[in-house]
């Protein structure tokens, strides 16, 4: 069993001594926040006058005295927006406080609960989430009637559900794991266990939500009280002077600013805050933003050599002269590979994981991969020059690629017939129907049973080894010239390899085509290949012919301690 | 064995309208305890407070707080199921009337902000992601990150407030309120869909950044086809089964958004009539209008289910699509 359902439970804690610096999103949230919660404590003290008092000076546009102006009974609405900021905060901070806190509470205690009412307040709870909170905080304002502080348990009761079933999901993962289990057995009271492994995995996306939480509370509290069920006059939040400003909205346009730019503002900050702590306990966002490099090209080498390039082989069918790959930052990972396959022959690339053999057999697919650039001085592959222009229909026809790892080469969400006549119906300007009957056809050649059945079911419902014998299907449809293969069979169980090679083989043959076949296990190359070419860091360290392989007259110690480790996994089977 | 005869569409419709059914009754009870919750005496809250003894009898009798509670729940299931939601306090009409005529206006506003919203927002989010793939373009990621959490905490209400100004009160083009014709769809609609928009595309690019990464995509470009084919064809099937699984709950929240949007754009909805019947308080009013609502977000999340189960059938094995 490989290990590739890695569990999405939270990364571990960050380890002591990786303590960094704040990350900018983070800094600049808390700074803006920091700033209005000043507003809020100062702006009532002083600008309480001029924010409540009424005076004659109505309606006034902004002036260097009212910088928004005034509303309607001459308040001055810069000093109401300012002051609109205590209670807002208060409010929300509340709200806020009550769906995290509540929520958090009850998706803990499921987990202390027995499983039958854990999946009983679980379902309830599922029905009150796919509720929109803004109606359930209706519900509660009808019932408690309008007014500041029922919107603000309206709006922190809505909430709650939410947070039930955050904490719920991520708490699951976490019992699971082997030092609960552990806990457990040695009999450690189940409430204990919860508060000392669960709360503490779960503190820091909880924290991210929480801070998020804050923008959407702020944004719905502010609501009701702007459809009139919240803040009431002689009272007010932001939301109270929005439905204020937008009864004037024709008489005074402007009235709408002051409480729009301070309610952004609040929202701005909250996400700011959730961003950049989500940012900082993700370490892959936290990579240095260099010097972007286009990758993912192939280029012609700008390089001038010493040596003139060499010729190509007579009849070769693919033509390789100096091909280097680098990565983004400049280290190789295939240097001057030059190699010829000749039409009709079976050319082995062997060597160990990270010796560059696929990502050679990719650059000469034209399929280099982002984060690495290709460079060579001759890419000629049956018939297309790799480096200059390419005509992509009969490229994609006369190469065909069969890739490592079948199931995650193929589209879970298409079925089979849609994806392995893309190529037919693009470029052979098959019929959808043409094209599936014909698909079919190959894959009662290759003994693929139902074949018409096959045709049209998902990826996840066949096999490994009968996907690869799809894939082999496939490039028979489109009468490729050149197979490339990437260990087509390591990913397969031991039972089935035998067979997909052995119509791999056959279909190459039927087709008539060039091959390239990688691979790590010399035994397999052996049996198949023409000539084997031996990579050991980025480089061609040895070329063999299938009698020198066989009689074992190697020259390079690499090659000679991959035949070692070879006879002895034979030795082991 | 029996399961294995059972197509998983048929289990997986039938746990669906389990879920549906529960939601049901959890509305029922929920709009029923909304009178007995209200603190105090209901039918003197109700009545107001400056109604004599005999007006607060009265409306105590109209709502049926003389008779026990399970005779109370008894009449107000045995209405429900006859079709009868009561007649408003204030107005004297039928609930059911109310809603009739309010419905239309509150489904057409948010079904229509909820297409646009998918559409822009996957063909953003989609866009942005294909543009900034392997780290380049990094100031479209950098403005694309700010302006949707920019855009994204803007309240649907200031939107329109602002929308308002900017179409109506200054250059004149779309009407401010009601719905008295086909243009006066476009400012709801982008008020309502704005926000959305914002955090629907985000979780697009992100996923979408994910998906252009996988080896079937790899496979896809091996094919040489055009980009565009790549994106709709193989990539967009894998992204929307987890789009609409983590938006899911934005695009029903949509229903509480529409609300407030009534609100600026006096629009004859559902949201405005309940609005107004809180301030009311008139009861019969708010149980019907709640009930449709909840209705409305409990079908919308099955929508959503059976969709994503179309789009990528492992969901019906696991029976639930969003986790």
């Amino acid at each position: 069993m490989t290990v590739l359902t890695a569990p999405a439970a939270p990364a571990a804690p960050a380890a002591a001594g990786t303590r960094r610096r704040l990350h900018p999103i983070l800094l600049s949230g808390i700074i803006l926040m920091s700033l209005l919660i000043l507003v809020a404590i100062i702006a009532p003290i002083f600008l309480s006058d001029a924010a409540e008092k009424l005076t004659s000076d109505t309606r006034l546009g902004p002036s260097a005295q009212h910088p928004l102006g005034t509303d309607e009974f001459g308040r001055d609405l810069l000093a109401r927006a300012l002051v609109a900021t205590r209670l807002t905060l208060i409010l929300t901070a509340f709200a806020s406080a009550m769906s995290v806190l509540i929520g958090v509470a009850i998706g803990t205690a499921v987990w202390i609960a027995p499983v039958r009412v854990r999946k009983f307040v679980l379902s309830i709870n599922a029905v009150a989430v796919a509720f929109p909170s803004l109606v359930l905080a209706l519900v509660i304002a009808a019932i408690l009637g309008a007014g500041a502080w029922t919107a603000a348990v309206a709006i922190g009761l809505a909430g709650i559900p939410a947070f039930v079933r955050l904490t719920a999901n991520m708490a699951a993962p976490v019992m699971g794991r082997d030092y609960v289990t552990t806990a457990r057995l040695l009999r450690v009271p189940k409430a204990l266990v919860v508060v000392r492994h669960v709360i503490p995995n779960i503190g820091e996306p909880l924290l991210v939500l929480s801070a998020s939480n804050f923008a959407v509370t702020l944004v719905e509290l502010s609501g009701l009280s702007f459809i009139g069920l919240g803040t009431q006059s002689p009272d007010f939040d932001f939301g109270k002077l929005l439905n204020d400003g937008l009864a004037s909205i024709y008489a005074q346009p402007t009235q709408i600013l002051g409480p729009s730019i301070m309610l952004v503002l609040t929202g701005l900050a909250a996400m700011l805050i959730g961003d950049g702590l989500a940012a900082s306990s993700n370490p892959r966002t936290r990579r240095g933003a260099g010097k972007a490099t286009r990758t993912g090209t192939l280029r012609r080498s700008t390089l001038k050599t010493a040596t003139p390039i060499a010729p190509a082989m007579e009849g070769a069918a693919v033509s390789v002269r100096n091909l280097t790959i680098q990565s983004a930052s400049g280290l190789k990972l295939v240097t001057d590979l030059s190699f010829d396959v000749a039409g009709g022959e079976i050319v082995g690339l062997v060597g160990e994981s990270g010796s560059g053999k696929s990502l050679t057999a990719m650059a000469l697919a034209g399929l280099v991969p982002e984060g690495v650039i290709a460079t060579a001085d001759r890419l000629d592959v049956v018939g297309h020059d790799m480096l200059g222009t390419v005509t992509a229909g009969s490229l994609a026809r006369d190469i065909a690629l069969v890739y490592q790892d079948p199931i995650s080469t193929f589209n879970p969400a298409l079925r089979l017939d849609t994806q392995l006549t893309e190529i037919a119906r693009s470029h052979l300007g098959l019929s959808k129907k043409a094209a599936r009957t014909a698909l079919a056809e190959r894959f009662e050649q290759l003994r693929i049973t139902n074949p018409e059945r096959r045709g049209r079911q998902h990826p996840h419902e066949l096999s490994g080894g009968m996907l690869q014998r799809a894939m082999i299907a496939s490039s028979l449809l489109a009468k490729a010239k050149l197979l490339v293969a990437d260990e087509p069979t390591t990913a397969l169980d031991v039972t089935v390899q035998a067979e997909v090679l052995k119509q791999f083989v056959q279909a190459s043959r039927d087709l008539n085509a060039s091959v390239l076949f990688i691979s790590h296990d010399l035994g397999v190359v052996e049996a198949l290949c023409d000539r084997v070419l031996v990579m050991y860091r980025g480089q061609i360290v040895e070329e063999l012919t299938r009698e020198q392989l066989r009689s074992r007259t190697v020259e390079h110690p690499y090659t000679k301690t991959l035949l070692k480790a070879a006879e002895y996994v034979e030795g082991v089977r | 064995m029996l399961d294995r005869i059972r197509s998983p569409w048929l289990s997986f419709l039938l746990s669906k309208a389990g879920e549906l059914l529960l939601a049901l009754c959890v509305l029922v009870l929920l709009t029923f305890l909304l009178v007995q919750l209200v603190p105090g005496d209901p039918a003197r809250v109700a009545a107001g407070v400056d109604a004599s003894v005999a007006d607060v009898e009265a409306v105590r009798i109209r709502l049926g707080l003389d008779q026990p509670v399970l005779a109370q729940l008894w009449s107000y299931v045995t209405g429900l199921l006859s079709g009868d939601f009561g007649t408003s306090f204030r107005t004297g009409q039928d609930v059911s009337t109310i809603i009739g005529v309010r419905l239309p206006f509150t489904v057409s506003i948010a079904f229509l902000a909820i297409g646009v919203t998918l559409v822009v927002a996957i063909a953003l989010g989609l866009t942005v992601a294909g543009l900034t793939r392997g780290n380049r373009n990094r100031w479209l990621d950098v403005s694309f990150s700010w302006l949707t959490a920019g855009f994204q905490t803007l309240p649907t209400y200031v939107v329109g407030a602002l929308l308002v100004v900017v179409f109506s009160v200054t250059l004149g083009l779309l009407p401010a309120a009601g719905a008295n014709s086909p243009e006066s769809y476009v400012l709801p609609t982008i008020a309502l869909a704005l926000a959305p928009i914002c955090s629907v595309s985000r979780v697009v690019r992100r996923e979408a950044a994910n998906v252009l990464e996988q080896d079937y995509m790899r496979t896809a470009r091996g094919w040489r086809i055009s980009l565009a084919k790549q994106y709709a064809v193989y990539a967009l099937p894998n992204l929307l089964a987890s789009t609409l699984t983590l938006s899911g709950l934005v695009l029903a929240s949509m229903l509480g958004g529409a609300v407030i949007v009534e609100s600026v754009f006096a629009w004859p909805g559902l949201g405005n009539g309940v609005v107004e019947a809180i301030i009311e308080r008139d009861y019969p009013v708010i149980r019907g209008i709640i009930l449709v609502l909840g209705l409305i977000a409990a079908l919308l999340n099955i929508v959503i289910d059976i969709v994503l189960a179309t789009i990528d059938p492992r969901t019906l094995r696991s029976g639930k699509a969003s986790s």
